[in-house]
């Protein structure tokens, strides 16, 4: 063999053990599901192949699923809105900051290091009947007995914020610091005010990490089953925890099969329109 | 007014990151035994307690096989695919970057839900087996994605050069290439453990029953009651897999100034 010839194929042997993976362990798994979502859970409990179309009516008709993807998408666009007016102020921070901009940066993916449950659960120390919150609120004597502020929506979204406030921060901190700080001060100079010169200049420059932010937000924010599973009360299930549900406690698998495949889909546009438009790389200089 | 009050609002977002979690590090010294408010008195004795739960110590050695397994499997995978991004001319190279980062694109309960499926559909059951496929799909892109922006430092002409002073191509791979892949071989590593020891979402469906991770274990144990051993249990996490990494960068940054002093 020509030693072009082998070159060529050098990087595809070194790709091909990844790619098997991928293709094993995740493509042909989705694919799988689809063939498998028009099976049918029999009422002995074993699984008949085949084509019925039972497992997607009820997913696409049931007003009961189509009530709490609904919830699902709310939850994970307010969550997303939070975290871009709480995070962007904060990353506009960080890229400007002179001096502790490399432990502000440190301490920004400290969380990522943390297990998401013991995060979760740490709220429950906050806002529980024994938590910092009531137990101060009973010790300056402002109540007598501990306000029940767990376990609704809004501390799922708090959670959520929590969870996924990081990945936003990162993302908008990564588009800015590409910024050239002299273009505000050049704008600055043809008689903008600060805030204009943000508003026209630096605004429209980060607004490709303010995506990326808010894509990876709203994605894994509308995917979760453990936040609502600990900071919400029975009422406040997500998509992700009617998947569990099927799947873990129903074992009606062509059923969670179907589930998921809504909630891919719903989720699978979202991230097809935002690589149209911005192209994935953007996602990736975040993440990496 | 403008960068004063940026400034405060960045004090309260960093004290919202991280005061809940504080609190759990600070209730697992807490003397009271309700893992709650208010504080008795400073002890270890929760620590004490952990060591001696059998449940925890399975739980724990687990977590630790697991993350230590995916991180050899996801990393060599994810070194080998870096390798041929950063260093080839590849055609479909945007297609390909998207295929190896497709599992993060992905919602993990739909990856979970798949591979469950397929997997006991081929007759894997659920099993250690079956969470360290999962695990290691899911690491393999963060992987890749750590790793590729280490090597793109690493220039092919330095490899070269050695070739062109005579050097086998096996010499220049094992004394040039190799040493400046350590630590993207290393950052890599610890990423994958530590997203497999922390992670819950995909090990809830893919674990068998009576096995359990320390996550599962902490989630379980908080559908009975908050305890002084979760938090403790969590604080040693925490030890685990956020003093790992600042470890490991304590270490590089030692290693480049010794580097950068010694030429």
């Amino acid at each position: 063999m020509s030693i072009e010839a082998r070159e060529a194929r050098q990087p595809w042997i070194l790709l091909s053990p990844t790619l098997t993976v991928i293709a094993l362990l995740l493509i042909i798994p989705v694919l799988f599901i689809v063939v498998y979502s028009f099976w049918l859970r029999t009422s002995v409990g074993d699984v008949q192949p085949g084509f019925h179309l039972d497992n997607w009516t009820a997913t696409l008709t049931d007003r009961f699923y189509r009530d709490i993807l609904l919830t699902t998408l709310r939850i994970a666009a307010v969550t997303t809105l939070i975290c871009a007016l709480m995070g962007y102020p904060a990353a506009y921070f960080i890229a400007r900051a002179k001096g502790n901009k490399a432990l502000l940066l440190l301490l920004l993916m400290l969380p990522f290091w943390i297990s998401y449950i013991i995060r979760t659960m740490s709220w429950i120390y906050i806002l529980g009947s024994n938590g910092a919150l009531n137990t101060a609120l009973q010790w300056f004597g402002i109540t007598a007995e501990p306000i029940q502020m767990l376990y609704n929506e809004t501390t799922v979204i708090l959670g959520l914020v929590h969870f996924l406030l990081p990945f936003m921060v990162l993302n908008v901190y990564v588009s800015l610091d590409g910024v050239d700080e002299t273009l505000e001060d050049a704008a600055g100079s043809l008689g903008a005010t600060k805030w204009q010169s943000f508003l026209q200049v630096t605004l429209p420059l980060s607004l490709p990490g303010l995506a990326a932010g808010g894509l990876l937000c709203f994605v894994l924010g509308a995917g979760t089953y453990i936040t609502p599973a600990v900071l919400g009360g029975p009422r406040d299930a997500m998509f992700a925890n009617l998947v569990y549900e099927a799947i873990i406690i129903q074992l009606n698998w062509p059923l969670g099969a179907a589930l998921s495949l809504l909630l891919l889909a719903v989720l699978g546009v979202l991230v097809m329109i935002y690589n149209h438009f911005l192209g994935l790389g953007q996602l990736m200089k975040g993440l990496g | 007014m403008g960068w004063q009050a940026i400034r405060f609002w960045t004090i309260l977002v960093y004290l919202f990151m991280f005061l809940p979690i504080a609190v759990v590090v600070l209730l697992a010294f807490n003397a009271n035994q309700f893992g709650a408010f208010p504080m008795t008195g400073l002890s270890l004795r929760w620590f004490e307690e952990l060591f001696q739960n059998e449940a925890i110590l399975r739980a724990l050695r687990t977590s630790l096989a697991l993350g230590a397994l995916t991180a050899v499997i996801s990393t060599t995978l994810g070194v080998l695919a870096s390798l041929a991004l950063v260093r080839y001319n590849i055609p479909l190279r945007n297609t390909i970057s998207t295929i190896l980062i497709a599992p993060i694109l992905v919602p993990e309960v739909v990856l979970a839900v798949a591979l469950l499926l397929f997997l006991q559909f081929l007759g894997i059951h659920k099993s250690f087996t079956l969470l360290l496929f999962g695990h290691v799909i899911f690491t393999l892109p963060f992987v890749i994605l750590v790793v590729q922006a280490r090597l793109v430092g690493i220039r092919r002409d330095v490899e070269e050069a050695a070739m062109s002073l005579g050097a086998s191509p096996r010499q220049a791979f094992f004394t040039i290439t190799l040493p400046l892949l350590t630590p993207a071989v290393a950052a890599g590593a610890l990423f994958a453990f530590t997203i497999s020891f922390d992670d819950i979402t995909g090990t809830l469906f893919w674990k068998p029953g009576g096995v359990e991770t320390v996550p599962t274990q902490i989630f379980a144990m908080l559908r009975n009651s908050i305890s002084p051993e979760i938090n403790a249990l969590g604080t040693l996490m925490i030890l685990i897999t956020a003093g790992l990494p600042l470890l490991g960068l304590a270490i590089s940054r030692k290693l480049a100034l010794r580097r950068d002093n010694g030429t």
